[in-house]
């Protein structure tokens, strides 16, 4: 039985936090996901700044997912001015959106996730054993960042987004000229999706609310409605009605719950359970073919969910790709009054939520986001108590590995939530 | 090369968004040969696996907000040879040196309603004001092309070459057209060190200075004409107080036009 494990810092996960189980008789008596990432204060130093500013600064809460953060702001800020933005420019924000699912769950599936299920310690180490799949890997996440800088002119933190459209309509010939390695893309995809089914996932079946926004005509990551697997549709404007967050002592971060105090899960599972019927048809093929039962109900098997999301972003980029010919603004002009307005975009982990107040002049008097790990937090904690039981009797270092496995498994942004993932399993008498 | 020493690296994360680091693996193409080239002794966000030090070369994002961060950028310094300062987190504050502008007490109660569980420090600083820094990589984010040519010119015992330009020069480079001259939009890019490829100019808009101060800025004269330029009140002061704007060079131009 084990006594106590620690783990001085978690890997392979963007940011720093902690975990702590406190066993008494086999069971899990205490467990808490911790937050080490210090409070940055986004909000508050959104307060006063203009709102053309808002995009560029909200992109700095997340290297990693950049994209969502401008989308859900330029969204909330459109709508609090009473902007319309033209179908091209909605579009050419879903093929940047593309590149970021490309970049995001390449890097998660190949190079965080997928070395727990190898017994490596790394992608790295991985490529001594398997140098071709790390070298199709990192080619599978290079062409997603080819793609965010032919649109936004870099990968990290792109430029060319702003409240009303983009600065300027992209020069079309870089953009088709990444057709023959999207093409090799979504082939690489599908092999992703074929070789995620082979993979020794542990077994753990949970119970979920899945919440993701959803669109009866295409897969919900630019916008959509609020869907729960448990609850009536609710439009994004009255999200943080049903979705609440508390700030609980061990954190950094807030925690999300539903109204009536339910954890939930946002994420690729919650996404490929709500809005399946919605994927690209290589994409459906590929689940169907993969003889995946939905709803997809294991954390683990969220590696799956992302392989699948991967063969639809490749697959609506191909097609966003060859139908890409801009005319006219590239931006909608902005008529300045005082409002508020709500904005949601799918993060690559999962929804995330954007409110924000201005004033008659384009200052901001309040902004609120609710990023997709604060959501899951609670949820993380409700895994590890379903999993503590199953653990507690393997070797020390497997059991500490298969938890840390599970919070990894989230793809946890803890930069966004608010980085040290810290696990320590200890029994007290 | 085989049983040649390879130096030993060590990348930390401070206060930060991670994207500099994720810099070091966007590296797609140099990747593998990089981790031939090196040992990579110590990333977190890359491997569990962890060497102890004494490091070669510690590459530190992020700056330093709170009073755990002052106490572990000391111990890191032992630990490390040389020590590299990577984005502008690291160098200038980065945004979270907003909060020096500003009482970070009244931000704190602002964001969360409890601000007494929270644990940081009312001035968020860079990495140079804690302990010695051996070089400097600007940028929010860092090009990896440069962190790779520092890398290089490490192992090859020489300086890096970085561009000793400011954005203008890489925006007459690349043909774009000078939007300040020919629109009117405010531009940090005259005063901006060179870095990005003048990304903003070149997509129709002004550089808002996330590669910090070129050291040939004249800010005297750029900041007030800025200021003419400005589309709405506070832009040229909220161009420069930005990513890089506890950086002396621009803290001190926003100082000169503040209403």
């Amino acid at each position: 039985m084990i006594e106590k494990i620690e783990v001085p810092a978690l890997a392979r996960v963007e940011g720093e936090g902690g975990l702590y189980i406190k066993l008494k008789d086999g069971q899990a008596e205490e467990i808490r996901v911790d937050i080490y990432e210090p409070p940055r204060f986004f909000e508050g130093f959104l307060q006063g700044r203009f709102l053309q500013e808002v995009p560029d600064i909200t992109a700095r809460i997340c290297g990693i997912c950049p994209v969502a953060y401008q989308m859900s702001s330029v969204q909330a800020l459109e709508s609090a001015l009473g902007i319309t933005i033209s179908e091209q420019t909605r579009l050419l924000r879903r093929l940047l959106y593309c590149g970021e699912y490309i970049e995001s769950h390449a890097l998660h599936i190949y190079l965080l996730q997928a070395p727990d299920l190898l017994g490596k310690e790394s992608a790295l180490e991985l490529a001594a054993v398997a140098p071709d799949v790390v070298r199709n890997a990192l080619r599978l996440k290079k062409i997603g960042n080819d793609l965010l800088k032919a649109i936004g002119g870099r990968s990290v933190h792109p430029v060319n987004a702003c409240v009303g459209g983009f600065y300027r309509w992209p020069d079309v010939e870089p953009i088709k000229a990444l057709l023959p390695d999207l093409e090799w893309g979504l082939e690489a995809a599908q092999e992703t999706v074929r070789w995620s089914v082979t993979l020794p996932y542990p077994d753990l079946e949970l119970d979920y609310e899945f919440v993701a926004l959803h669109r009866p005509d295409e897969y919900a990551v630019y916008d959509g409605d609020v869907w729960s697997s448990k609850r009536k549709p609710v439009p994004v404007d009255e999200f943080d009605k049903v979705y609440l967050e508390e700030h609980v002592r061990h954190s950094n971060a807030l925690h999300s719950r539903t109204i009536d105090g339910n954890p939930y899960l946002v994420g690729p599972l919650a996404r490929l359970n709500l809005n399946h019927e919605q994927l690209s048809p290589l994409a459906q093929k590929a689940l169907s073919e993969a003889g995946i039962k939905l709803p997809l109900c294991n954390p683990y098997k969220s590696l799956i969910a992302r392989a699948i999301e991967l063969v639809d972003a490749y697959e609506t980029a191909i097609q966003l790709v060859k139908n890409y010919q801009p005319s006219g603004k590239a931006y909608a002009p902005l008529t300045l009054k005082a409002g508020v307005g709500a904005g949601a975009s799918e993060a690559p982990r999962g929804l995330l939520f954007h409110r924000y107040a201005v004033d008659a002049q384009g200052l901001v008097l309040r902004a609120r986001i609710v990023p997709p790990t604060a959501q899951n937090l609670p949820r993380m904690e409700e895994d590890l108590k379903s999993l503590v039981p199953q653990i507690i009797q393997l070797p020390h270092a497997e059991a500490t590995l298969t938890a840390e496995h599970l919070v990894r498994s989230y793809d946890p942004c803890i930069s966004c939530a608010t980085h040290f993932l810290k696990l320590r399993i200890e029994e007290i008498e | 090369m085989s049983g040649a020493y390879k130096p030993k690296v060590a990348v930390y994360k401070f206060s930060s968004c991670d994207g500099c680091q994720l810099s070091l693996l966007n590296l797609e193409d140099e990747l593998l040969d990089l981790a031939g080239a090196v040992e990579i002794a110590y990333f977190l966000e890359a491997t569990r696996a962890e060497q102890p030090g004494p490091y070669d070369i510690g590459i530190v994002e992020g700056s330093i907000t709170t009073p755990h961060e002052e106490e572990r950028i000391t111990e890191i310094r032992r630990e490390c040879k040389l020590l590299i300062a990577l984005g502008t987190c690291a160098t200038a504050g980065g945004i979270q040196a907003l909060r020096n502008f500003t009482d970070a007490d009244r931000l704190a109660e602002n964001v969360y309603p409890h601000p007494e569980y929270l644990h940081y420090l009312t001035k968020a600083t860079p990495i140079s004001e804690h302990v010695q820094v051996d070089l400097e990589i600007w940028g929010c984010p860092v090009n990896k092309y440069m962190v790779l040519e520092a890398i290089a010119a490490l192992l090859q015992n020489r300086k890096p070459n970085f561009p000793p330009y400011s954005v203008c020069m890489e925006c007459k480079r690349r043909g774009a057209v000078c939007v300040l001259v020919s629109q009117g939009i405010p531009c940090l890019g005259p005063a901006t060190q060179a870095g990005c490829g003048a990304i903003c100019p070149a997509n129709g808009r002004g550089c808002y200075g996330c590669f910090g101060p070129w050291p040939g800025a004249n800010l005297e004269s750029l900041a007030p004409a800025l200021k003419d330029l400005e589309r709405y009140p506070g832009e040229a002061m909220r161009l420069l107080r930005n990513f890089a704007g506890y950086a002396p060079a621009f803290r001190k131009a926003a100082d000169s036009i503040k209403e």
